[in-house]
């Protein structure tokens, strides 16, 4: 009888703990948003920040001090929210794959959708073809060809019989692939060519605009509760096919809608940032670490670690050789690495 | 009428027949063990049988009810699966895997009524003390258990298990085998479980299915089964089978060994 209590409050005491995280990781993106925002040649103070923001939102309420609105909403919130989302949506994915593929080395990027992304860019920057005309050549082909890998893996997963081997020596294949491509390109171009490929690949969240992060919400909008909803599919599918399919799992099915759904999250961000490749791959370590692997807390946890680890990368990019920008998928590596290493190293000690 | 049964089935892989008109039935209560040499098809019998691998011909009632005419999810509720062990990795604590066999009934949240049924089954099976424990950290007998707690929770009347007892040391094997005969004997369950271990198979299951190329060279108790006989023709092995201990027992001798002997 003991026993049992015990271990109906072990359960219970797991539960708090991820609300708690959960808890502290908003309060924590919401601090580091005022913080952002306040990175730049204007000045102002943490405070002023969140009073220009409100003003935005409650106009007859709140009121910024002067230029602090124009400043916030038209130049910084949007690139800081921008990081927020991007974070999210590509933490989420990386979560999603990992789960599915049973891999803890599967994310977006090393499954080739990145660099798939990479050569959509290059083939737009280098030959000036494209499936759209006009400023939005570079976006959509980075877009359309991050969602070619995508579909390619699932022909070839198709064909060969849906498993996680086969998904990730097919990702793994195209990776290579791409590569190739983009370098043939590289080498082609001229070298102004050369440069804004390279550029292009470092990964930034500088070119956001209110109308790209409204794009980048809508699909993070679709997508999330979808995945949350259907956290127990991929509970079972994290056990192994044959578990899921005697839980009564469709696991075929899944695993495509699962796969399908992470690479459009990924694509949507990608075409507009470039190549962003740690946050997806780390932040759902991060998160199991802390709280376990249940993919009802793990997708939204996973989700705001990303966002707060790409926001902080941005944020030391903006400031650490202001007013130089250094892209974030840089300062994401410099950064997280180390962290990432030390968590691991000193997990596997413990 | 049987819990379980199967007729007639075939499955072929490709042009490659794997199996060929398996029939049998499987009781309320009964242990039925399959028996066969590696590559003789008991993995994919048991994979047929769950649905996972769809037969050439043939079919599989549940209840009396065809498999094919079912959704996956009330297959679920009445047939748990634990396959051959693959060294888990995830991070999930064995709480939370054994709840996972929930998951044909739950919608999102998890009741009091489905942590009630979780925590039976980690007391039926010893495992109270590992509960917040990893399953990655776990001894292989220790993670067996676990997988038969999660298609405990599951509340099925069939049970199938692909070599539950490999990798175990006889303590554990007998361990697993005890606690799978006594539920099968008090719920009234049908358990299928696919063994290499004849004697092992001997000791505790009611009946025998030996599977050979894919088809059935024998179906009884232990005692019509097991002769020297079928373990040459099966195995291709010579044998000594006592039958002065509670179950029969096989002996393997070295080719030769027992004509000198005699």
């Amino acid at each position: 009888m003991e026993e049992i209590v015990a271990l109906r409050e072990g359960y219970s005491r797991i539960r708090k703990t991820r609300a708690a995280f959960i808890g502290g990781l908003l309060v924590l993106l919401v601090i580091l948003i005022g913080v952002a925002v306040t990175l730049g040649s204007a000045g102002f103070t943490v405070g002023e920040s969140y009073l220009a923001i409100l003003a935005g939102l409650f106009p007859g309420t709140f009121t910024a001090p002067e230029m602090a609105d124009v400043i916030v909403w038209d130049y910084r919130l949007h690139r800081v929210l921008f990081a927020v989302a991007a974070g999210f949506g590509l933490a989420v994915a990386g979560a999603v794959m990992q789960g599915i593929l049973r891999n803890p080395l599967a994310s977006p990027f090393t499954l080739g959708i990145s660099s798939a992304a990479a050569t959509g860019a290059s083939v737009a920057i280098v030959l000036g073809a494209g499936f759209v005309g006009g400023e939005y050549l570079i976006i959509a082909n980075a877009f359309l060809f991050a969602l070619l890998a995508s579909v390619a893996i699932y022909g070839m997963a198709r064909y060969r019989g849906v498993s996680s081997e086969t998904m990730i020596l097919a990702g793994i294949a195209l990776m290579y692939l791409f590569s190739a491509v983009t370098s043939l390109l590289q080498y082609v171009g001229t070298a102004e060519e050369l440069q804004a490929v390279v550029f292009w690949m470092f990964g930034s969240v500088g070119k956001s605009t209110w109308p790209k992060l409204g794009i980048v919400t809508l699909v993070l909008a679709c997508t999330i509760p979808y995945l949350v909803y259907r956290a127990w599919d991929l509970n079972a599918l994290a056990e192994g096919d044959e578990v899921a399919a005697g839980l009564g799992v469709p696991v075929e099915r899944s695993m495509m809608v699962f796969m399908m759904v992470a690479s459009l999250l990924t694509a949507v961000i990608i075409c507009f940032t470039g190549t962003i490749g740690f946050v997806g791959l780390v932040a759902p370590h991060i998160t199991r670490m802390a709280i376990g692997s249940d993919y009802r807390t793990l997708i939204p946890a996973s989700g705001l670690v990303g966002a707060v680890l790409l926001l902080a990368a941005d944020s030391v990019g903006r400031s650490i050789l202001a007013p130089q920008v250094l892209p974030v998928g840089i300062v994401t590596a410099f950064l997280g690495v180390p962290f990432f290493i030390y968590l691991f190293m000193h997990r596997r000690n413990a | 009428m049987a819990l379980l049964s199967v007729e007639d089935l075939s499955f072929a892989y490709r042009d490659r027949e794997i199996l060929s008109r398996i029939s049998f039935p499987v009781d309320a209560g009964e242990v039925l063990g399959l028996v066969g040499p590696n590559g003789c098809g008991k993995t994919t019998l048991i994979r047929c049988v769950d649905g996972m691998l769809a037969p050439k011909c043939g079919r599989v009632l549940l209840h009396g009810q065809d498999l094919r005419g079912m959704h996956r999810r009330e297959v679920a509720r009445a047939m748990a699966y634990v396959p051959q062990s693959t060294g888990n990795r995830t991070a999930s604590t064995v709480f939370e895997t054994v709840l996972m066999g929930r998951r044909p009934y739950l919608n999102w949240t998890v009741s009091p009524a489905d942590e009630e049924k979780v925590v039976e089954a980690l007391d039926l099976l010893d495992l109270g003390g590992l509960a917040f424990r990893k399953v990655g950290e776990l001894s292989g007998g220790e993670r067996q258990r676990v997988m038969i707690a999660r298609a405990l929770v599951q509340e099925t009347g069939v049970v199938l298990l692909d070599e539950p007892t490999s990798n175990l040391d006889v303590r554990h094997q007998m361990a697993v085998m005890e606690v799978l005969s006594g539920l099968a004997e008090e719920r009234g369950l049908a358990v299928v479980i696919a063994l290499h271990d004849l004697n092992l198979a001997a000791t505790y299951c009611r009946r025998l299915l030996v599977l050979a190329k894919g088809s059935i060279y024998g179906h009884g108790t232990p005692e019509e089964v097991l002769t020297p006989e079928m373990l040459g023709s099966v195995y291709g092995i010579e044998a000594v089978v006592k039958r002065d201990l509670p179950a029969p027992y096989v002996v393997p001798v070295r080719p030769g060994q027992l004509q000198e002997g005699v």
